[in-house]
């Protein structure tokens, strides 16, 4: 297995389901990153069978309800002093801004250039999302 | 404490805010000349993104009735719209000319985003296929001008009930009455929206496609157009239009006190004979409508008469 150095202080984002890891990255802003960070995809997994894996090694303010919408199964270690010192599970938010858009093509939200449109979270289990403008229900 | 408000959808107003509206619609409908003055100096900006003749006429009507004057459009093309202004700019230079607005648009929602940026009462007269709070309220003040009561009705919506907005808006605005019950009547291919049956309660309604079986329980019979533009098959359009025609044959079981609505226009679902019936209520309607839309002016602006 290809092998990637522990990290020291920073934050580690594993069980991330395989082929997500990508676009956790680019939402993070991790492309543009000046530390170091590691971006690992298809890691072997008991849990998932693959998974991709997230290394961060800084200490970053993380939006955990963006992290919650692109996989709500990921979990979230913060490292120090290269141990995991707290361990975080993230859950899909029940309100979320200026992430989603709507599909609804009738929508005002796709004319107009509205900044953090609330989308309400319906429906857990199919994770729907209602529009707060035209009300219909979004799909992640 | 309706003041300063927006309308967006029927549900921004409580119940007894909804029957302050219809109390004071009462009153002017028997006291018109005592609110000749009301809004003497006030201005509505009337912006209107899409063609409509009977909501626009309404609400002109009501403000000029009210001794208001209107400014505004009647179609995007003559607006600064064409020129690419956005809603909430539109909205705010709107705002420093008049008192309180009234938008049709064809986006789902521009009303709302223009009541987010607006300092004037802003009024959702239609946004797409979305909402339509002020023909509903004209819908609840008819029935209660006319039933003398929101709760205890059997209400028949019959037609197109799948894409009918003014048909789900008033499901959802007499559900939140006593003892009301629902029966949808309606070809299976236009049947009434899961979503909307969801909300209900089970024993609260029936679905049936049979007009004539259904229509002696009936103390309200709504009846809508089937909208050409909802078909991608103009032969789909043809057949089912003609699904449900309301003459007086289908109305010799009807309560003798049974009302006929009607959001208007009507293409061909109710027979010109009906017309002359004295349950058919749907000019009626209109009128109130424009009584209603007049209640809500005043209210919003925080005018009265005795001021």
């Amino acid at each position: 297995m290809l092998n990637i150095d522990s990290i020291k202080k920073g934050i580690v984002i594993d069980h991330i389901k395989a082929g997500c890891g990508y676009k956790i990255f680019k939402e993070l802003k991790l492309h543009k990153a000046d530390y170091t960070v590691a971006l690992i995809k298809n890691v072997p997994s008991k849990q998932l069978g693959k998974k991709d894996l997230i290394k961060i090694e800084n200490e970053i303010d993380l939006d955990f309800k963006v992290l919650g919408i692109i996989d709500p199964n990921i979990t979230i270690n913060i490292i120090k002093n290269e141990e995991i010192i707290d361990k975080i599970n993230v859950k899909l938010p029940k309100k979320v801004k200026g992430t989603l858009k709507c599909k609804n093509p009738r929508c005002v939200t796709t004319v107009e250039n509205i900044e953090d449109v609330e989308f309400t979270l319906v429906n857990r289990e199919t994770k729907e999302y209602k529009c707060e403008y035209c009300d219909t229900n979004t799909s992640i | 404490m309706l003041k300063g408000r927006h309308l967006i959808e029927p549900k921004d107003f409580s119940l007894e805010e909804l029957d302050e509206i219809f109390t004071l619609a009462e009153e002017i409908i028997e006291n018109p000349r005592d609110y000749l003055e009301v809004c003497k100096g006030k201005l509505l900006g009337s912006l209107f993104y899409e063609p409509s003749t009977r909501t626009r006429f309404s609400f002109e009507a009501a403000m000029l009735r009210l001794g208001g004057q209107v400014v505004g459009f009647s179609e995007a093309g003559s607006s600064s719209v064409s020129k690419g202004e956005s809603i909430s700019d539109t909205i705010k230079t709107v705002g420093c000319y008049t008192d309180i607005a009234v938008m049709r648009h064809p986006k789902e929602g521009a009303p709302k985003l223009a009541s987010k940026n607006s300092d004037i009462p802003v009024i959702n007269a239609g946004d797409g296929g979305h909402q339509h709070p002020t023909q509903t309220l004209t819908d609840l003040l008819t029935i209660k001008a006319l039933k003398k009561d929101l709760s205890n009705h059997t209400i028949g919506l019959c037609g197109d009930l799948m894409f009918g907005r003014t048909v789900h808006s008033l499901v959802k605005a007499m559900s939140r009455y006593e003892n009301i019950k629902f029966v949808f009547i309606s070809p299976p291919e236009l049947k009434i929206p899961d979503y909307i049956k969801n909300e209900l309660k089970d024993n609260n309604y029936y679905e049936t496609s049979d007009i004539e079986a259904a229509i002696e329980d009936l103390d309200i019979l709504y009846m809508t157009r089937v909208q050409r533009e909802r078909f991608l098959n103009e032969e789909e359009y043809l057949r089912l239009k003609n699904s449900y025609i309301l003459n007086n044959e289908k109305l010799k079981n009807a309560k003798e006190d049974m009302i006929i609505m009607h959001p208007l226009p009507r293409v061909n679902e109710i027979h010109t004979e009906v017309d002359n019936d004295k349950r058919a209520v749907y000019f009626k309607q209109a009128r109130y409508g424009m009584f209603v839309r007049m209640a809500l002016i005043m209210k919003l602006l925080g005018v009265d008469k005795n001021a």
